[in-house]
């Protein structure tokens, strides 16, 4: 017998007979709070930074003077095409090892953990995000929902190959529990959260 | 390691216990997790409910996982996913060397996976000639020292930063005596960030799969396990088979619970949803049994394949912070190691039931309530009928039992051991007694509560008192 047979053998003379329902889960997820609010506080907590915009010239403004635009910039946003560039999402995911920043944008962000829900379509390159130094996501305020109950009902059975929640900058607080920013991904992540 | 000899918890547990202020720095370390994860539960109204409803969907789960297990292969090969069943250990890692021959690599990055701890799969590749780096910071660092992790949330939780800074002058050519955790950490990126870009395969563990669209979600802090996988031209994904959830929908409440429960974060800063592999790639996904159906089919420990492997159970557990993830010898330490281990072989693991106090913070904490502490008893009786304990011990227990079960023993017992204990003291507070070891005998009252009762209880004393 195949190893798969055997053990979906085993499982089915051994799971349990009573079979348990689902619970109801629109109970969940009706916590009221100021969700903005809430949201930039809890970013802030976790090491990354809100800034609040009206439209994407504040961004170009505000990234011209925070980064180095001599360094290798990159964004999915024609929008942005002044200082990054666009034409990066088909080339060997390799060669994107010396971008200082990534600029995207999320499909919805999450109030209570700050999480900015991201997917292979709007990403580029699925490595963008984690391979930069440092990262920055906009989003709309109008689209920052209260928790992940709503936020899986906003995904329902949206079509992805991936996608991924991002909640601040890459981080280990595996050295005696001090919390160092920029393990692996992002140093930092900034969240333009535009009007 | 599998053929190395087992040192028993309590025999770890003293060797632990001899340096006295690492231990109390383990002990406030950990505890200072636990405060971290009451007050981020706190801050969620919903919080009961939301145990509640992860203990449901986890009954649901056990209940019909032999279909759920079905639909989930049938949706993954949909998506582009090659799907493996691995009955135990040795073919999850023989699975895994497969792939690794089939495209003739010798070196594979991993991200951390519990299960390939439990399957001892570095020291399987090893032999077959092939390089494992373990890429989440405290599996790097307890890698290089040749050490098991201690925890399975923080690895390496059990060492200072000097033991870091020491292991990494030796390993990485950083500065000696430089013990700042950011310089460290920072070296540790430059190193591992050259691994991620030269490795051709990728291994993770799963946190959670899904029945209904055949994705799986792997959550991480640092962002290493997307490094790997996204950089790699296979990704091989493993996991038990108890990681499944239903719906997608279900993932909400269980991203909710896990991370607060581990480290008091709102959520692990990446929670990526794969589904699908990127154009080019291959993607693997194992699943493994080795023993889980086996508990399945044991009624009183079922529950324990509930666990999503948050840590809160060890980071409240007195004895755990107080002995060490390593006095386990089992991959998952801790109250759940100690259900889990006992299933896997109960020889080698019939000490670890008796490494508790049974006092139920585990219970108390587990975010898909799992009745950990009533498990522990279970298990202590099972291993004691079935003469898996030390013979002192069960002489003890069966003693125990007897004394326990009849009334005049009971009184004679209680007596002279009153009697005893204040007359010739020397004969309890010796090192033949174990309960001794550790702790001040208490003084000897004047008489048992049961002679209190009875020249107390006069009044109120009806005829089935006595
Ligand atoms: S048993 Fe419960 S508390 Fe312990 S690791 Fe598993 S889920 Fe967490």
């Amino acid at each position: 017998m195949s190893s798969k047979a055997e053990i979906l053998n085993r499982i089915k003379l051994n799971q349990p007979d009573l079979v348990a329902d689902l619970p109801d889960l629109s109970l969940l997820g009706s916590e009221q709070f100021d969700v903005l609010e809430t949201y930039k506080t809890v970013l802030k907590g976790i090491g990354g930074d809100p800034v609040e915009v009206a439209d994407y010239n504040e961004i170009i403004n505000y990234i011209k003077s925070n980064y180095n635009l001599e360094k290798r910039l990159i964004t999915t946003l024609p929008e942005l095409s002044e200082i990054a560039s666009l034409d990066w999402k088909t080339v060997d995911p390799h060669s994107l090892q010396n971008v200082e920043l990534t600029v995207i944008k999320a499909h919805f962000g999450v109030a209570e953990n700050s999480a900015l829900w991201v997917t292979d379509d709007i990403l580029g390159q699925r490595v963008a995000p984690f391979i930069a130094q440092y990262l920055a996501i906009v989003v709309q305020k109008k689209d920052i929902l209260p928790t992940m109950q709503q936020a899986y009902n906003r995904i329902g059975n949206m079509e992805y190959g991936f996608g991924t929640f991002i909640a601040g900058p890459s981080k280990t607080a595996d050295i005696e529990q001090s919390l160092v920013l920029g393990a692996h991904g992002a140093r930092g992540l900034i969240v333009f959260l535009l009007d | 390691m599998s053929s190395e000899k087992i040192i028993p918890h309590s025999e770890a547990a003293t060797k632990f216990n001899k340096d006295v202020e690492r231990v109390n720095w383990h002990d406030e370390t950990l505890w200072f997790v636990r405060a971290k994860r009451d007050k981020s539960a706190h801050q969620i109204a919903d919080w009961e409910l939301l145990r509640e409803t992860a203990s449901k969907i986890k009954n649901n789960v056990l209940s019909n996982i032999h279909d759920y297990l079905v639909e989930f292969e049938a949706n993954a090969q949909r998506n582009g996913i090659i799907v493996h069943w691995a009955a135990d250990a040795k073919e999850h890692n023989e699975i895994v060397h497969s792939i690794m021959a089939k495209h003739d690599v010798k070196q594979m990055v991993k991200s951390k996976s519990m299960l390939t701890e439990e399957c001892h799969l570095n020291d399987y590749l090893a032999e077959k000639g092939i390089e494992v780096i373990d890429s989440d910071l405290g599996e790097y660092i307890v890698q290089l020292r040749k050490e098991p992790p201690s925890h399975i949330v923080l690895p390496a939780i059990h060492l200072k930063k000097e033991d870091v800074s020491e292991t990494f002058h030796e390993h990485l050519g950083t500065e000696k005596g430089n013990f700042n955790p950011q310089y460290l950490t920072e070296s540790a990126r430059h190193s591992l960030r050259n691994t991620f870009l030269t490795r051709k395969v990728a291994l993770t563990g799963v946190n959670f799969a899904v029945a209904e669209t055949g994705e799986f979600v792997v959550c991480t802090n640092e962002g290493n396990a997307d490094m790997g996988a996204h950089l790699a031209d296979v990704h091989i994904a493993c996991m038990g088979f108890e990681k499944l959830v239903p719906k997608r929908e279900h993932l909400g409440v269980f991203l909710r619970l896990l991370a607060r429960s581990a480290t008091g974060q709102p959520i692990t800063t990446f929670s990526s949803h794969f589904k699908k592999p990127r154009d080019g790639q291959e993607m693997h996904i194992v699943i493994v049994d080795n023993g889980r159906s086996k508990q399945l089919g044991r009624e009183d420990f079922r529950n324990s394949l509930k666990c999503i492997r948050c840590g809160a159970c060890m980071n409240t557990c007195p004895v755990y912070r107080r002995s060490g993830g390593h006095s386990y010898h089992n991959a998952v330490a801790g109250p759940i190691g100690s259900i889990l281990a006992p299933n896997l072989d109960m020889s080698k693991n019939a000490d670890l039931p008796f490494a508790s106090t049974l006092c139920g913070s585990c219970t108390n904490v587990c975010p898909v309530k799992i009745d950990i502490h009533d498990q522990l008893y279970k298990w202590r009786q099972v291993l004691v009928k079935d003469g898996y304990t030390p013979t002192a011990k069960t002489v003890a227990m069966k003693t125990m039992a007897k004394v326990l079960a009849n009334p005049t023993i009971f009184n004679i017992a209680g007596k002279s051991g009153r009697f005893v204990m204040k007359n010739i003291p020397g004969m309890v507070n010796n090192k033949m007694n174990k309960w001794y070891d550790q702790r001040e005998m208490p003084d000897v009252p004047e008489e048992s509560f049961r002679e209190w009762y009875k020249k107390n209880s006069r009044e109120s004393k009806s005829k089935d008192n006595e």
